[in-house]
């Protein structure tokens, strides 16, 4: 991903529309093999949040860590994973991240700071307080973000990190993506705070924004101003991002919880369109084109890469369990 | 040089002290860890000796500090996390079974959890169903986790040492009974390795194989029947995961006749484990079955003499033993 430069602001944003539009084909992708039984399991796409992914994880450094959920393919490919490699995970072959032993669910590339995707509705939580304590430990400036829902807001794994995070002052970032549902429950009927703002904020000082979560610029800006308090060592901070699953909650769901004209309203604001449209005015409409296409080449690319990977053998299935016995 | 004595108690804050001062990166976690020492004075001076960053006193959060501890041992620290009574492991299960013990696995390499979670288990003096458990067989089904459970103050100093040394998580149980009995030290640098039991006392009539505080009693048991004539071999498992069960089969190929001692309820307990592993393994060489002597499969009431009712005592291990060889 090129990355930013301050001479040509308007270029950085044409790199993050184009990484919001790999997200998106990449998860049409998913979706279309596994219509088509050529990958099998269950998995989660983030279809209509792209921005979040794009703000949050693609405007972190490289060295800062972010601990994901079960919806994690754009965290990961905002973060600079490789869609080849991350669809090799997802189809269970040896070219994936974790060589196929991980899935959808549990991808871990600590190289460039993703520090796993996980399928515990908050497990990633404390997970990711560790990891804090761990940067506050070393005295880097390293900060970690800990992305999740508004169903995991009702953790306990929630409440305590929070406050353990608040008491420990460490540099970590709460972002929380609001997306109103949690499988079928809506979050209004989940969280008696009605918003979990309003929890974080009470844990010790924590500051705290809330964004349109389908404004990729308005949540990177977010991102960034929090980050900078949290590197300069003044604790943890929170953030909501609000945005809408554009898709089922995962393979299987036929979204009896909401209704079609709500998902309509939130089909006008797409964030890859939004962005698009903005850029455009700006006379970039020639770069998008050419854009467009080279990201239908990586995707392509990339399913031809995965696919023609091979699975693992009994021997990887078997091992791997504890480290190799060191030779005393 | 004069002998001189080492408590169980000692044993453990020694190997903890040890590992600080020789590793900046090993710290501990746990409820009242500070100035209290921990609900049984084990972590009692290390706090003036390391400061509290080093001796993190938690809330009352179980399943967030045990996650935090793993983020943190995958983030490149070392912890050994204290739960103050191993009933409370129910409340951080997450942690450590989706957690700590499937990382390594699950993300094939990438993230590892290198952290000891030490915990008193156990009987002792009425403390009652909440406080007074051996779930140690709950965790023998966890691939991935480590379980270690000494007897002697000497081993568990070495095994502690050898369980934060290990690049893995350990589940490390301290029987509570156990922590007042001292024996004398050994001689200093012995290292003792994960997962190699040891034969307590030799003997030639029958195995009584055992760990934690099950090791006193078949000792017990072992010496009220010298004078039948009868000679146990007692075998002190010290690991149970991964368990020696090479050492039970040599024995149990010289005596022809095992009882296997734990003080957890019956049914689908360590004794069970054992019995099994012996059945399949050592079928040739037994002279009879297999006696398992364990706890009643109730929760521990809390009034002694109910207590003792439904508990593990030496009299019950010798009248087992005796009836094999009478028997057999
Ligand atoms: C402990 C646990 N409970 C339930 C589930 C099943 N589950 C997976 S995702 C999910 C909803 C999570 O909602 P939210 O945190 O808002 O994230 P979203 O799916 O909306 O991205 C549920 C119930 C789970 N994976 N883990």
């Amino acid at each position: 991903m090129p990355s930013e430069s301050p001479e040509n602001p308007s270029l950085a944003a044409v790199s993050r529309w184009r990484r919001m539009l790999l997200i998106r084909r990449f998860e049409e992708t998913v979706a279309r093999l596994l219509a088509e039984r050529r990958l099998g399991g269950t998995t989660h796409l983030c279809i209509g949040q792209e921005a979040v992914a794009v703000g949050v994880c693609g405007s972190m450094e490289r060295r800062d860590q972010v601990v994901s959920n079960h919806r994690g393919h754009g965290h990961l490919l905002a973060k600079g994973g490789d869609p080849a490699r991350l669809l090799a995970e997802l189809a269970g072959r040896v070219a994936g991240y974790c060589r196929g032993k991980g899935g959808s669910q549990h991808v871990a590339v600590p190289d460039i700071g993703f520090m796993g995707s996980n399928g515990i509705t908050g497990g990633g939580i404390p997970i990711a307080l560790g990891l804090a304590l761990a940067a506050k430990r070393a005295k880097d400036d390293r900060v970690v973000v800990s992305m999740f829902g508004d169903g995991a807001c009702a953790t306990g794994n929630f409440h305590e990190c929070l406050n353990m995070a608040a008491l420990w002052r460490v540099p970590l970032i709460f972002c929380c993506e609001n997306n109103l549902y949690a499988m079928s429950h809506p979050a209004e009927a989940g969280l008696s705070a009605g918003s979990p703002t309003r929890w974080a904020a009470s844990y010790g000082d924590m500051p705290v924004e809330t964004v349109d979560g389908n404004d990729v610029e308005a949540v990177r800006g977010a991102y960034l101003r929090l980050a900078e308090k949290v590197r300069q060592g003044g604790g943890p901070a929170f953030l909501e991002a609000l945005t809408y699953r554009l898709c089922g909650h995962s393979r299987s769901d036929a979204r009896l919880y909401r209704t079609r004209e709500e998902e309509n309203t939130w089909k006008e604001r797409d964030p890859i369109r939004r962005s698009g449209e903005a850029l455009r005015d700006q006379g970039l409409g020639e770069q998008l084109e050419a854009m467009k296409e080279s990201v239908e080449e990586e995707i392509a690319a990339a399913v031809a890469h995965a696919m023609a990977s091979p699975p693992g053998d009994e021997a990887l299935a078997r091992g791997g369990l504890f480290a190799p016995e060191e030779t005393p | 040089m004069t002998p001189t004595p080492l408590s169980f108690r000692e044993a453990v804050r020694e190997a903890m002290a040890e590992a600080m001062r020789a590793d900046p990166s090993v710290f501990l976690m746990g409820e009242d860890i500070g100035v209290y020492g921990g609900a049984f004075g084990v972590s009692k001076g290390l706090l003036d000796e390391f400061g509290p960053d080093r001796v993190l006193q938690t809330p009352i959060s179980e399943n967030s500090f045990v996650g935090a501890a793993v983020g943190a041992a995958a983030g490149g620290l070392r912890p050994i996390v204290e739960i103050m009574f191993a009933d409370f492991l129910t409340c951080c299960t997450d942690a450590l079974v989706n957690h700590a013990a499937k990382f390594r696995y699950m993300y094939d390499g990438k993230l590892t959890v290198p952290m000891v979670l030490r915990t008193p288990m156990g009987r002792r003096f009425g403390y009652g169903a909440t406080h007074s458990q051996s779930p140690e067989a709950f965790f023998l089904h966890v691939p991935g986790l480590k379980v270690v459970a000494p007897h002697s103050p000497n081993d568990a100093k070495a095994l502690l040492l050898a369980s934060i040394h290990d690049p893995d998580p350990v589940l490390f149980f301290e029987h509570k009974l156990l922590y007042d009995t001292v024996e004398e030290r050994s001689s200093g640098d012995e290292t003792v390795r994960l997962g190699e039991a040891r034969v307590v006392r030799p003997g030639r009539d029958v195995t009584l194989i055992s760990y934690a505080r099950g090791v006193t009693l078949s000792l017990e048991a072992a010496s009220a029947l010298v004078e039948q004539g009868i000679q146990c071999e007692v075998i002190d498992l010290r690991t149970l995961a991964p368990m020696d069960v090479a050492t039970c089969i040599a024995s149990v190929r010289r005596t022809g006749r095992a009882v296997v001692v734990s003080e957890d309820c019956l049914t689908g307990g360590v004794a069970s484990a054992v019995a099994v592993e012996l059945g399949e393994r050592a079928f040739e060489y037994l002279l009879g079955p297999i006696a398992r002597v364990s706890a009643v499969d109730v929760p521990v009431p809390s009034g002694p003499v109910l207590e003792d009712a439904v508990m593990v005592s030496s009299e019950e291990i010798a009248r087992q033993a005796q009836h094999l060889v009478r028997s057999y």
